[in-house]
């Protein structure tokens, strides 16, 4: 809307200056080339168009694009998507958060632990689980902006301390690295359908009834419902992509990720922005834990390992600097929508899971390489 | 861009007042070091007063004095005719200090409008925690401002990063007038920039003169100050050697007194004052 008010009053000026009229009409054309070739996620939707081509043609008739294979690929997606906005908006703000992976292991085994062993009611311990995440990403904030060293090497720190702690822990109380039996403990309760229900069952009946998607064997939908997991995706990515573009902590996101220095100067908060950013990954982290473990009735000391790099590299294709300042929400979404396709997509088409490391370096490094000349082009100025 | 003549002349409607700031003899000592040794300067309403002085001579322990980041060690210190004493620079920006330092406190990747509002931004309505930016009022004034200051259709969701030197030295200022600056202090504003740029910077700050600013100007640049300098301020060793009117100083005395060092005049001379 903004860009209309600006054009409206951009045309009365050169209307004024017939003479040079024609020189700022070419200008405004240009400079709306350059604003839609700017945006930071460009290059993950142009990415993702990619991939859907792609896989559209030669995963015809997989079934990777039937109801129930849809499903498979954007609950993957939608799962990457969780972390991988929070990734973004720390990213934006400066910071890095690599215990991300081990954060969802530690809060998956904080659900299942008291749950199992001390037969705590799960609604408490996926409340215990949440305000411990959100804990220890406050004092990775903390340290972080108390002693100025680079998030990379504290949060690497954490990701040592979370991964051991989880796993000495679940030996220590059930000499066991997989506790399982939560889905029985959280049989019928609000979390268990907070977190691993799903909505719009009927819409999806209805559509099995008019034969728009396919039956199980046993009669039901194929989809019995949007899960869960996808549902906080969306609504993480929402909410995130409103608070950076239009609210005034999104500003400061933007100002303490692109010069702390510059945006203290003028009264920014940055310590209070970045402390908060470290809380939300965490946040974010435990919302998948809870997802997972509920899901799969179990928590397991192995769970999730390198998720923090592919929130990174979700993030990085959506057009996140790694220097900060620069991003968005939306084009991390594309990232992770990227991520399920190619994974599910190659396992349709049978091909060995071995390539889908190959690509995803690639487009890491393509993305970069792009992030980069953008980049230089707005330092560069005119 | 054209500027109308009533902007062009120094307001003198502000005689009877008192000035703007004044300081008398301020020492500022740090540790052992004497960084000002007794240095008197006023600034008035209205007027551009240019601050000169060589590396070394005082001028950016002397500002940030002014602008609340030293404390003086001993002197006086009076904001429109009230002595002052700042523990931090937020207290000097609340009565209307504002200084635009040479990095400008400006984020290239950033647009116009998010650099203009970092940290004031506008908000329109709130929603629990989250205050919403009015975006589009922030758009149309730094259209407006922008349009002023002679950067015309230009869209101000640009980053500055785009914007020529000489422009992002004005929006810098363009944004410490709209925040309600009095006294604005333009730590070398032209000191890394071509002469086109220079020009339109000094344009705009006599532009902004018009509004009955108080301006410090600081250069070495002595070309530059008496382009738009009301009087001139040169200071030597953390003292200052004088106050002149521009009507009282012609610009190779200015020069000459800059050079302070016998042997720099000499070089000066020789090379034809262009030092």
């Amino acid at each position: 809307m903004q860009c209309f008010g600006f054009t409206a009053m951009a045309e009365s000026s050169s209307a004024e200056t017939v003479a040079a009229g024609r020189r700022d009409e070419r200008l405004m054309r240009q400079s709306r080339l350059r604003k839609f070739l700017g945006r930071p996620d460009l290059g993950a939707l142009s990415g993702l168009i990619l991939v859907f081509v792609f896989f559209a043609i030669s995963a015809r008739g997989t079934g990777m694009f039937a109801a129930d294979g849809v499903l498979n690929w954007s609950t993957v997606s939608g799962y990457l998507m969780i972390i991988a906005v929070g990734a973004a908006l720390l990213m934006i703000g400066g910071e890095f958060d690599l215990s991300l992976g081990s954060m969802i292991g530690f809060a998956g085994m904080m659900i299942a632990l008291p749950t199992i062993t001390f037969h705590v009611p799960i609604t408490l311990s996926v409340l215990l689980a949440f305000a411990a995440a959100l804990t220890i990403g406050f004092l990775n904030g903390l340290i972080v902006v108390r002693t100025h060293l680079p998030s990379f090497i504290v949060t690497l720190a954490s990701l040592y301390i979370l991964r051991g702690l989880m796993l000495a822990l679940s030996i220590l109380f059930t000499n066991r690295t997989i506790v399982g039996g939560v889905k029985e403990a959280a049989e019928g309760t609000f979390v268990a359908f907070l977190f691993s229900g799903t909505i719009g069952d009927s819409l999806f009946a209805w559509l099995a009834d008019h034969d728009v998607i396919g039956r199980l064997p046993n009669g039901a939908p194929s989809v019995k419902g949007v899960p869960m997991p996808i549902v906080w995706a969306l609504a993480i990515a929402f909410v995130g992509h409103i608070v950076l573009t239009r609210t005034k902590a999104g500003n400061w996101i933007f100002a303490s990720g692109g010069d702390a220095n510059a945006a203290r100067s003028v009264g920014v908060p940055v310590d209070r922005v970045k402390i908060a950013l470290f809380m939300l990954t965490a946040f974010c982290a435990a919302v998948f834990a809870a997802c997972q473990v509920l899901e799969f009735g179990s928590a397991a000391s192995d769970r999730s390992l390198l998720k923090e790099f592919e929130a990174i590299i979700a993030a990085v294709i959506g057009g996140c600097l790694l220097t900060g300042g620069y991003g968005s929400v939306i084009g991390a979404c594309f990232g992770a929508l990227i991520y399920g396709v190619v994974q599910q997509g190659i396992e349709f088409m049978q091909v060995p899971n071995d390539w889908f490391r190959v690509f995803l370096g690639g487009m890491l490094l393509i993305a970069v390489l792009f992030n980069n000349l953008i980049r230089r082009r707005i330092m560069s100025g005119r | 861009m054209t500027a109308s003549s009533g902007l062009d002349s120094p307001a003198t409607a502000t005689e009877g007042q008192p000035p703007l700031i004044e300081v008398r003899d301020l020492v500022k000592h740090f540790g052992p070091v004497v960084a000002l040794a007794g240095v008197s300067l006023t600034v008035r309403a209205g007027e551009i007063h240019c601050l000169l002085g060589d590396n070394g001579a005082g001028k950016s322990t002397l500002i940030k004095t002014l602008s609340g980041v030293h404390r003086p060690t001993a002197g006086d210190f009076l904001f429109e005719g009230k002595p002052v004493r700042f523990s931090n620079p937020r207290e000097a920006l609340d009565l209307g200090i504002a200084t635009v330092s040479q990095d400008l406190a400006m984020i290239p990747l950033l647009s116009i409008t998010r650099n203009f509002f970092m940290g004031r931004e506008p908000v329109k309505n709130r929603l629990g925690p989250f205050s919403f930016m009015d975006m589009g009022a922030a758009d149309r004034i730094v259209h407006e401002d922008m349009r002023r200051i002679g950067i015309d259709v230009r869209d101000p969701q640009q980053p500055v990063g785009t914007l020529s030197g000489g422009e992002r030295q004005c929006v810098a200022i363009a944004r410490a007038v709209h925040f309600g600056a009095k006294l604005l202090i333009l730590d070398e504003p032209t000191s890394a920039l071509g002469v086109a740029q220079t020009s339109m910077v000094l344009k705009f700050v006599r532009q902004v003169r018009g509004k009955g600013l108080g301006m410090i100007f600081i250069t070495h640049n002595v070309r530059h100050a008496y382009a738009v300098g009301d009087r001139f301020t040169v200071l030597n060793r953390g003292k200052t050697l004088g106050t002149f009117a521009k009507s009282q100083i012609k610009l190779d005395q200015l020069q000459t007194m800059m050079a302070g060092d016998k042997e720099l005049q000499e070089l000066s001379a020789e090379l034809g004052g262009t030092v």
